[in-house]
């Protein structure tokens, strides 16, 4: 191995590690907020790819129909709960927010789908339309089983896994998509070529990350969420709804990954069932920060990205297994080093 | 429930196995979900246009998904024996699940047509595989038409890169025992998994190596993986695809990047090229069309299934005509024999059946195909 290849096979090390840590950030707030394990990552990512290849072909993305299913059921979750309590002016509300709002973002998706709009309004679209799949998914899923114990709420998670990639291959078919590249430009610094998607998607990642903080340290909301991730019951006696608490976390995440496909879209070909492997990785990256702490769950994604680009260079058959047996070092040594305590909840 | 109730639901039961004994019944498995959904769906879709009856005798067919899993696979094999009374079972799609339903079919005493490729399936080494047949073309078979190529273009040495699992091993076998006679060497050979986000470090070493040619040895869309990134990092050599890539979505996700590109295939691809003295031109055309009619653009895949059913359509008036009943296991016995010397025209060859070559196929069932700006063109 020579420079040169070292040198590549870092950037290449850091590029993909750039979106486990986005990932890995996703899991982490929604761990955080909602203890739920958010095993369905993947599949945002895996639709916000498979939406951004479907607008770049003009045709009607899947996620239209994904979203409109959604809202209609959110919305007769909604209407039953709050007309068996008398609520109508709430649930007047209530209909507008969940279905309503949703389906009319869908129909303009499906409108302009065949205009071929420039590359940044159909990044704009998909990202949209992929991160309302959060909420719904929560509404329809966990909102109502927000006080299960961890296990169920992993258990259910798997489950939101599976449906996505059942309703994945309906949707999207068997086969991969690609995206275009945002730049197919590259320039050398020294001895290093380095190409301009690559730098992309380290400096977005990086925003992203940026964003995220400010988010949580300089908003209301996303002091309420900071608050509910320390204290649920303290946060709920201060008035912060869990169900808004959740929604939006769910909102977040699942900007988070569909933002995660799109600039692995170029990179890679994304199969309806390509997410899964992919947050894996991500979940490995937010077990090194211990599923609370966010700059050490990115410093963990990192450290995969890199570990996976220089094993399939020395070894490509064993890289999946050395990327998760990376994972029983950290777990050895977290079991040793903190407090194991039952959940008191 | 009284004795006249009892007597009643047995001569029910009676009747309905009577009633159902005089149909032909045809057990399908197929991976129409799952890792191997880009194969099986157009399989799928080929079983819709095949006909309900045969010989004046009405088929049932039974269609069961295994989702490209060998456990699955398994449970529907025995399923499709025990409960659906199958009289023969196509299938499965992969190789994995084929080899793990040789020995229910062969204990059954079923006649069973594989729609995977390795050549082990039917090996005729094994005596579990009487009752096996399939309608792909072994790797073998595929392997030597690339070595062959590879020679004939001055090829000294080759690198590989393919899925880390039984395709790319067997490929990489094969290509091993081909590439001996040919006298080329392999000097790098890589591995990756079908959803890997980058093969940036394996195409690296590969280039490294200075290879004249590369094999990818994957299917599907993944396949263009490894060729966009060696394309990308500037390798200037040949490079080589196998038959598991044919397919349009293929072509969509390579792109311009495919050009120039080399691969074996099965003949019904391009068979609008082939001369007209090629008894394949006109029995691929009769299949091609009436599925670009319904489900657009053709997959050699879907024709594995055609050719499954083409066999069974010379076998099993000759099983009639031996004066068995379907259902009996006499009937399935008379369907395995007409098997056995089956001599029929397919879309992806000539099947010649022997006791000893339950596949058939020649070179006959082979063609190099090039990637010319998104089209494939037939080698002469």
């Amino acid at each position: 191995m020579d420079l040169s290849i070292a040198a590549l096979l870092a950037q290449d090390g850091l590029t993909n590690g750039a979106i486990y840590a986005l990932l890995a950030l996703a899991l982490v707030l929604v761990f955080a907020v909602t203890r739920v394990i958010l095993v369905p990552a993947g599949e945002y990512l895996t639709i916000g790819t498979l939406t951004l290849a479907a607008f770049d072909q003009g045709r009607v993305p899947g996620t239209v129909y994904l979203v409109i299913g959604g809202a209609i059921i959110a919305g007769l979750m909604e209407a039953t709960t709050r007309a068996r309590r008398g609520e109508w002016t709430l649930l007047a509300r209530r209909l507008l927010l969940w279905t309503a709002a949703p389906v009319a973002l869908a129909v303009i998706a499906a409108v302009l789908a065949t205009r071929h709009l420039p590359l940044a309004a159909e990044v704009l679209l998909s990202l949209a339309l992929t991160a309302v799949l959060g909420p719904l998914t929560w509404r329809i899923v966990f909102q109502p089983i927000a006080d299960a114990s961890v296990l169920v709420l992993l258990i259910v998670g798997v489950a939101v896994h599976f449906v996505l990639t059942g309703l994945g291959l309906y949707l999207f078919g068997a086969e991969g998509s690609r995206t275009p590249a945002f730049s197919a430009t590259s320039f050398t610094l020294g001895a290093m070529t380095i190409s301009v998607q690559s730098v992309l998607v380290i400096a977005t990642s990086a925003l992203a990350i940026i964003a995220l903080y400010l988010f949580f340290d300089r908003t209301l909301a996303g002091k309420a969420l900071h608050a509910t991730a320390v204290n649920r019951l303290g946060a709920r006696l201060c008035g912060i709804s869990p169900d808004f608490a959740g929604a939006l976390t769910f909102a977040l995440a699942a900007l988070l990954c569909a933002f995660c496909g799109v600039l692995v879209g170029p990179i890679t070909t994304i199969y309806y069932d390509s997410g899964f492997l992919i947050s894996l990785k991500g979940f490995v990256g937010a077990i090194i920060g211990g599923l609370v702490s966010y700059p050490a769950a990115a410093a963990g994604a990192l450290l995969v990205g890199i570990i996976e680009a220089y094993s399939s260079f020395w070894a490509s058959a064993f890289k999946e297994v050395i990327v998760f047996t990376l994972i029983i070092p950290v777990l050895l040594w977290r079991s040793l080093a903190t407090r194991h305590h039952e959940e008191d909840e | 429930m009284n004795d006249r109730c009892k007597l009643l639901a047995a001569a029910f039961a009676a009747m309905l196995t009577t009633a159902a004994q005089a149909d032909i019944n045809i057990g399908v498995t197929l991976s129409a979900t799952g890792p191997a959904a880009s194969l099986g769906i157009p399989e799928k879709n080929t079983f819709e246009l095949l006909p309900q009856s045969i010989a004046g005798e009405k088929i049932n067919w039974v269609i069961l998904d295994d989702g490209s899993d060998t456990t699955k696979a398994v449970t529907n094999t025995r399923k499709l024996i025990t409960e659906d009374k199958a009289d023969v079972i196509i299938g499965s799609t992969v190789t994995p699940n084929s080899l793990a339903m040789v020995d229910i079919v062969s204990d059954a005493q079923v006649p069973m047509i594989s729609m995977a490729a390795s050549a082990r399936i039917v090996d005729p080494a094994n005596p579990r595989t009487k009752w096996v047949f399939k309608t792909p073309q072994s790797d073998t078979l595929m392997a030597d038409a690339i070595a062959v190529s590879m020679k004939a273009n001055g090829v000294r040495t080759m690198g590989y890169i393919g899925f880390a699992d039984a395709y790319g091993d067997s490929w990489l076998a094969e290509m091993k025992n081909s590439l001996k006679t040919a006298g080329i060497e392999i000097v790098a050979a890589e591995k990756y998994n079908r959803n890997d986000t980058s093969v940036t470090g394996q195409a690296l070493k590969l280039i490294a190596a200075h290879p004249d040619a590369i094999l990818i040895g994957a299917s599907g869309t993944p396949a263009a993986t490894p060729q966009k990134e060696l394309v990308a990092r500037g390798y200037k050599g040949k490079i080589y695809q196998t038959h598991g890539v044919a397919n349009a979505d293929f072509l969509r996700v390579v792109g311009k990047d495919g050009n120039g590109t080399l691969l074996p295939s099965g003949p019904m691809l391009v068979y609008e090229q082939l001369p007209d003295s090629n008894p394949l031109k006109k029995s691929a055309a009769v299949y091609v069309t009436q599925y670009e009619k319904r489900f657009g653009t053709r997959s050699t895949f879907g024709g594995h299934a055609w050719d499954a059913w083409q066999l069974l359509n010379q076998a099993i008036p000759k099983a009639l005509n031996a004066g068995t009943k379907p259902g009996t296991p006499a009937f399935r016995a008379a369907l395995r024999d007409a098997l056995e010397t089956a001599n029929v025209v397919g879309v992806h060859g000539v099947f010649v059946m022997t006791p000893h070559d339950h596949n058939g196929l020649d070179n006959r069932g082979r063609v190099m195909v090039k990637i010319e700006n998104g089209k494939w063109v037939l080698q002469k």
